[in-house]
Formats: C-alpha cells, sequence, structure tokens
C-alpha cells in the first residue's frame, strides 16, 4: 500500500501494460522527456525507452492518426491530447476515422487504442483550457468514454482501456490531479461500464462523474447532516454506460441528482434522465435535477469559475430546495 | 527533380502484360461502374478514376502481397489493383450482402484487409496520419512493410497533409505519399488555389523530401518510380513523395460531365490514355494484337460475370444494421 496522487496513478497505471504487453506504445506532446506537462507521465521514457515512449510535433491529427494505423496493424496504442479542449483540432480523425472505420469496414479492422486527456477546469486557464467534454465524445457511435474520479480508478481503468479492443476516450480530471488516495500494491485491473456505490443512503441518489464525484461525497455528508440521507454513484464510464446499477439506485431512492461539470445543453446527465424517465418514471417520488456548468465558455477568474463548475455548496442547496419543496 | 520520363521499367513482356491486364480491369471495371450508377444499381455516389488507371496499376505491380494500401473515396481502381475480386466491389457499390463489406461502407469506404487494402478514405487528407500510423506500426514490429498513401492534388492544401509529411519525415516512417495530380480539386483547378504549380512536388523540399514528379499516365514510369521509393522505404531510409501527374477523363462523381474543364485540355488529355499508350508501348515491346486484345475480352467476361454475380446478392437484412459497431461484434453501448 502507497499513497499515490492521481497523476502518478497515470504513470503507474500505463507502466502496469507496458511492462506486460510489447504491443502497447504511448505518443503525445511532451510525455517522454518532460514527463507530461501535468507531471502524469513521468519515468515512462527511463523505464521504456523511446522506441515505446514518443514525444510528438505538436500535430494533434497525426498523433491521433498514428495511433489509429498502428491500432490497426497490432499495436496497442495510448495517445494523449494534453488538454481535451484540443480534440476540436483532430476531431475528424476521432469521430469520423477511428469510431466509424470498425463498422464501415463490416468488422474488419480493429482499433485497440486509448486517447487520454486532461479534462475539465478547476485550473482558471480559460474557456480553451478547460471545457469538460466528455459529452462530445459520449455521442459518438463507436467510442468508449471512461472518466476516473481517483487514483486507484485511474491505474484499473487504464488497465481495462488499454486491455479493451475498442477505441477508449480517457478523460482524467484536471483538478484531481493532485488528489491522494492510498493504492495498494501490484496489478490492478478494473472493468469498464461499471457504475460503483460510494456512499448508500435513503433518500435520494446523486450520480457524479469524474472531478464531480468528491464533492458529490462531501456535499452527501453535509446533506446528511440536515437529515438528508444520499447515495453516491461514480459513473465511471459513459459508454458502455452501466444503466443497471443506475436504474436500482435511483429507484432504491426514488429521487435522481446529476451533477456534471459539462456545460448544459446535451450533457450526460440529460441522457441518463432519459433512460431514467422511461424506465424508472413510477419509481420516482420527485423530479430529476441536473446540477451542472451553466452553458457558457469556462471565464478564466477565479472567482467566475468558482461560480460556473457545480461547487459543494450548489450541490447541497440545490438538493435541499428540491427535496424541501 | 527527377526526371522520370526515361526511367525504364525492370519487367518482362509477361509482367508488362499484367499490368496491361491491370489497368483493363481497372478502365473496364469502372466503365461498368458508371452504367450501372445511371441504372441506379449503384446509389449515393461514386468516383471513377478512368484515366488515372496507370498510377493504381504501377504501385501494385511494385508492391509486395503484405505491404498496405490507403486509398481515398476515388478507391475502386486502388482496391482491385490490389487483388480485390471485382464481384464484391460491384456489390458493395450496389448495397449488397455480397459486398466487401457487406454493403455497410460503400463505394468510398473499399477495403480489405486481407489484400493489404486498409481502407479508403471519404474526409480529404485524414488518411495520410492514419497510413504513418500503420508505417509506425510496421517499424515498431520489424516487419517490413511498407505503407502506400494515395490522394488527391486537393488534398496537399489541408492541415493533415502537412502533420502526416513531417511526422513520416522526423521518424523515417517506411511509407509511400502519392499525389494523384488529375488537376482539379472537385469543380476548380487546383493550381487557382494553391500557392505552388506542383502541389506536392513543391512541398517535398519543406520537409526535407526529394522533389519526384511523374508521368502518371505510363505504367512503366509509375512501377519505376513506385519500386525505388517502395525499396526506399523496407530499407529504412524514410518516407518519398511522389506526384503523379494524370487526368480523370470524366468529372468528379456521379454522373458529372465535367464541363467546366475547357475541350482543348480534355483533348489533350484523351489523347494521352494511359491504356492506348500501354496497348501501342507492348505492341512495340513484342506483344501481339491477338494477345492484347484477348486480354480485352477476357476481362470484358469478367465483368460481365461478375456485374451478374454482385446484382444476385441478397439485400442486406436487420441483423447487418447493429452488427459491428464494437469488437465483440455488436452495438451495446449499454447493460
Amino acid at each position: 500500500m502507497a499513497q499515490l496522487t492521481f497523476r502518478e496513478a497515470i504513470a503507474r497505471g500505463i507502466a502496469q501494460e507496458m511492462r506486460r504487453d510489447d504491443s502497447v506504445v504511448f505518443l503525445g506532446e511532451d510525455i517522454g522527456a518532460a514527463g507530461g506537462v501535468f507531471k502524469g507521465t513521468v519515468g515512462l521514457l527511463d523505464e521504456f525507452g523511446p522506441v515505446r515512449v514518443r514525444d510528438t510535433p505538436i500535430s494533434e491529427q497525426a498523433i491521433l492518426g498514428a495511433a489509429m494505423g498502428a491500432a490497426m496493424t497490432g499495436l496497442r496504442p495510448i495517445a494523449e491530447i494534453m488538454f481535451a479542449d484540443f480534440f476540436a483540432v483532430c476531431w475528424d480523425i476521432v469521430a469520423n476515422e477511428i469510431a466509424k472505420s470498425r463498422y464501415m469496414t463490416n468488422g474488419q479492422l480493429t482499433f485497440p487504442l486509448v486517447i487520454r486527456s486532461g479534462n475539465g477546469g478547476g485550473l482558471r486557464f480559460g474557456a480553451q483550457h478547460s471545457q469538460s467534454v466528455e459529452n462530445w465524445a459520449m455521442m459518438i457511435p463507436g467510442l468508449k468514454v471512461v472518466v476516473p474520479s481517483n487514483a486507484v480508478d485511474v491505474i484499473g481503468l487504464m488497465a481495462a482501456s488499454i486491455r479493451d479492443d475498442d477505441p477508449v476516450i480517457f478523460l482524467e480530471a484536471k483538478s484531481l490531479y493532485a488528489s491522494k488516495m492510498d493504492v495498494p500494491d501490484g496489478e490492478i485491473v478494473d472493468t469498464l461500464g461499471s457504475a460503483k456505490v460510494l456512499r448508500n443512503g435513503e433518500n435520494a441518489t446523486i450520480v457524479a462523474l469524474g472531478a464531480m464525484v468528491p464533492k458529490a461525497l462531501t456535499a452527501a455528508a453535509e446533506l446528511a447532516e440536515n437529515g438528508i440521507d444520499c447515495t453516491v454513484l461514480d459513473v465511471r464510464s459513459l459508454v458502455p454506460l452501466d444503466t443497471a446499477t443506475i436504474l436500482r439506485e435511483v429507484s432504491a431512492t426514488g429521487r435522481l441528482f446529476t451533477v456534471e461539470e459539462n456545460p448544459r445543453l446535451c450533457g450526460w446527465g440529460g441522457e441518463l434522465s432519459s433512460i431514467v424517465s422511461e424506465e424508472a418514471f413510477y419509481d420516482l417520488d420527485g423530479p430529476i435535477v441536473r446540477i451542472t456548468t451553466p452553458h457558457i465558455p469556462l471565464p478564466a477568474a477565479d472567482a467566475l469559475e468558482d461560480m460556473a463548475i457545480p461547487s459543494i455548496e450548489r450541490i447541497v442547496a440545490t438538493i435541499e430546495k428540491s427535496m424541501n419543496s | 527533380m527527377t526526371d522520370t520520363t526515361l526511367a525504364t521499367s525492370t519487367m518482362d513482356l509477361e509482367e508488362k502484360l499484367e499490368l496491361y491486364r491491370s489497368q483493363v480491369e481497372l478502365r473496364q471495371f469502372e466503365t461498368r461502374a458508371y452504367d450501372l450508377f445511371l441504372e441506379s444499381y449503384v446509389k449515393g455516389t461514386s468516383h471513377l478514376s478512368i484515366g488515372q488507371e496507370a498510377i493504381a496499376a504501377g504501385f501494385a505491380a511494385a508492391m509486395r502481397p503484405t505491404d498496405w494500401t490507403f486509398a481515398t473515396y476515388r478507391g475502386h481502381a486502388h482496391t482491385l489493383a490490389r487483388g480485390v475480386p471485382m464481384t464484391p466491389v460491384f456489390a458493395e457499390l450496389m448495397g449488397r450482402t455480397n459486398g466487401l463489406m457487406a454493403g455497410k461502407g460503400g463505394s468510398m469506404h473499399l477495403t480489405s484487409v486481407e489484400h493489404g487494402v486498409m481502407g479508403s478514405y471519404a474526409i480529404i487528407g485524414a488518411h495520410l496520419p492514419i497510413a504513418c500510423g500503420a508505417a509506425w506500426s510496421a517499424q515498431y514490429r520489424g516487419t517490413d512493410q511498407v505503407a502506400v498513401c494515395f490522394f488527391g492534388d486537393g488534398s496537399t492544401n489541408i492541415g493533415a497533409f502537412h502533420e502526416a509529411l513531417n511526422f513520416a519525415a522526423i521518424w523515417k516512417l517506411p511509407v509511400v505519399f502519392v499525389c494523384e495530380n488529375n488537376l482539379w480539386m472537385e469543380y476548380t483547378r487546383t493550381t487557382e488555389v494553391t500557392a505552388v504549380a506542383n502541389p506536392a512536388a513543391d512541398r517535398a523540399s519543406a520537409y526535407g523530401l526529394e522533389s519526384i514528379i511523374v508521368d502518371g499516365n505510363d505504367a512503366d514510369a509509375v512501377f519505376a518510380v513506385a519500386t525505388t521509393a517502395i525499396d526506399r522505404a523496407r530499407a529504412g531510409e524514410g518516407p518519398s513523395m511522389i506526384e503523379a501527374l494524370t487526368y480523370r477523363h470524366g468529372g468528379h462523381s456521379r454522373a458529372d460531365p465535367g464541363k467546366y474543364r475547357p475541350d482543348d485540355e480534355v483533348a489533350e488529355w484523351m489523347a494521352k490514355d494511359p491504356i492506348v499508350l500501354y496497348h501501342q508501348r507492348l505492341l512495340t515491346e513484342g506483344a501481339t494484337e491477338a494477345q492484347l486484345v484477348k486480354i480485352e475480352t477476357d476481362v470484358a467476361a469478367l465483368v460481365e460475370r461478375s456485374t451478374e454475380e454482385a446484382k444476385a446478392g441478397p439485400i442486406p437484412g436487420e441483423d447487418l444494421l447493429l452488427k459491428d459497431v464494437w469488437a465483440d461484434g455488436g452495438a451495446a453501448w449499454r447493460n
């Protein structure tokens, strides 16, 4: 058992898989010699060398195109897109090429690759380096979308993503990179498409993702002091989506609150609301309520960014108001 | 600049007859595909390579079976030239289950992994970086495979082209980029919207590559330059880019008559029909007219038979709709 930061867990997860499988290679900007701009890949170049850990030019289309071409010819590449906002400059490769080519070729091609990226706000970087883009990826048929919320899940879900034969968009909440937890020794391998119950409650179910998970847990602790006992569910993977666990936990409490960092429109909580409305409507005791970032580009100023992204206070206030009305 | 007009091919007459057969197959396939489009057997769209056959045939002749082709939406010729039978290609164009991808890809996405045809890509320029990835994989695994990536003149003005060339050059990847310069993008002359006269060759030096232009209507010249570039890539000497000058006899796609092009330009290029020229050359090199006519009639019979086999294929059923989004063969995104 060792205490690891979220960012250290990234390197540990990648290293775990690179040790067991020579076909795993890693490419991206500043990932090697620099150890990653967020220091999430420190030590990988030293251990695995420049043939397997390759620094690239600032060429996101080339990075992801190379990952795709390598994946379809026998490798299991991991590609880094430094900030998730940069997906916009290489989205053709993601949405038109990687996502569609297996279906278009009637299954002739397979793309076992992982694209990991620093996602979301909280670091005062302004609108072009802060957006939560999980909904961009979730709406594309052919992409899996994984969003861990803690160091242990980073390792286990990274391993599962690398071993998976489909393309996985692996989004790391930048605001969690410094968070720490105890991590067991030895190999950690998790399962994609499994939501996790982090807290059991009787009155309401809070479903959260990525950086919103620790906030939801803290909010639930405060709400419990005020007599509202909440289940907290970490979605962990948007595609595949563990609807069985979500429906079960929502039905058990009769209330659903989503906590989403993405701007409001077409956030994952909208899809979840639709599923729960269609399939668990008669188990609901009140409206489904989504707690999201407003539908705005994220502002840079700390005061403004803190107002935009769901805070513990806003989660508590919104749930209290809804439960007491 | 390399002058390849005098390049001599190393092929013997037997091999040249095969190269002729390949070009005739591409021509007759495409001619039939056009007819099938007009008859509404082929729906949606199709982009034909009539007039450009020497490039696909010449390169395919220079490639090993284990090498990879990356093609564009104008990819029928590149697919067939690698040995993919006509029937599944016709059937794919017609949306039948006996199609190369059971009708799920269509004309613009022909793929046959078993023949090394690693896809036909319909977003301009997108496949240049993908070809780099395959080449990287070959380099990493030490397999001696070479990726050959075909694209049109219009692709040279999109970002992915430039990213891929730099990437291939710095990693010394075994990839050969082939610009089929047919002078027109869709309906606009390429030189009207491009800063240089030769859209690929004039950019090569920016990536430390030799500027290579070849007569794309001369299959022997194409074969010679292809052999050199592929050998170079296989030997670990890095990428090449070749600009092959050619002309499409028809329009950009579908039933486009290509009337935006001046008559004298069309006439000039029709006089340089690669198949007519190759026919004449083979006669001077010892082939008989009877040999060449037999190839043409054999191919005509093959086209006829393949067309009927394709037409006889079943219409896809619902079982295919939700198949193969994922590697497990299904389309489930939830439990």
